[in-house]
């Protein structure tokens, strides 16, 4: 099973598009839409890590033998 | 560029390319830090996530020659599932740990610590209790 290298500047590159838009939106006078965003950002690379990272416990648990 | 656990002829390429992609995920990391801390813990978690997948493919390998050892020597495999569970908890205690500790968590890694020895010395009981019977077995009355 192929691990794609590109997420990992995905990932990075939400953070920084997330940042830039978080401080666009202060100057703006707009934080509760900048806080917004920025949640929404973490959330959706938060899915992205939790599916790897559920995929890596389901290969150990089979690995290692841990039944149930 | 993709990581590829089944490929035959670049054996020598792959810490190169393990290498490669930690540095990588070491500088994106530094250059998110300053604006959101959270999303460079996230790169770091990703980073160790997929590092660690493409090493099981190699553990897999291992655990698998000694089962077969295990099973050519007549061993008892509860013993063998035990300590296969044992080395499973601590992979994933220490993984856990590591990520913990660097989001400067150090007290929560040091409770990941606990509870894995915890758990090892618990899985190791019924190991311990034939040991200490046969140990006392030995002894003369």
């Amino acid at each position: 099973m192929p691990y794609d290298v590109n997420t990992i500047f995905q990932i990075a590159g939400i953070g920084i598009v997330v940042a830039m838009l978080h401080t666009v939106l202060k100057q703006m006078g707009k934080e509760d839409i900048a806080h917004w965003i920025t949640l929404i950002g973490f959330v959706l690379v938060l899915f992205i890590v939790i599916t790897l990272l559920d995929d890596l416990f389901q290969q150990i648990r089979g690995v290692f033998l841990f039944q149930g | 560029m993709c990581f590829s656990s089944r490929d035959e002829e670049g054996v020598p390429i792959e810490i190169i390319q393990i290498v490669g992609f930690c540095l990588i995920a070491t500088f994106l990391t530094i250059i998110i830090k300053e604006q959101k801390p959270a999303f460079s813990f996230l790169v770091i978690l990703f980073a160790g996530a997929t590092v660690f997948l493409f090493l099981i493919g190699k553990i897999q390998a291992v655990i698998m020659m000694l089962e077969r050892l295990a099973t050519n020597a007549n061993l008892n495999m509860v013993y063998v599932e035990t300590i296969l569970k044992i080395i499973g908890i601590a992979y994933i205690a220490e993984f856990g740990a590591q990520i913990t500790r660097d989001a400067g968590q150090g007290s929560i890694a040091a409770k990941i610590e606990l509870a894995g020895k915890v758990l090892i010395l618990v899985m190791a009981i019924p190991i311990l209790t034939v040991l200490i019977e046969t140990i006392i077995d030995f002894l003369p009355n």
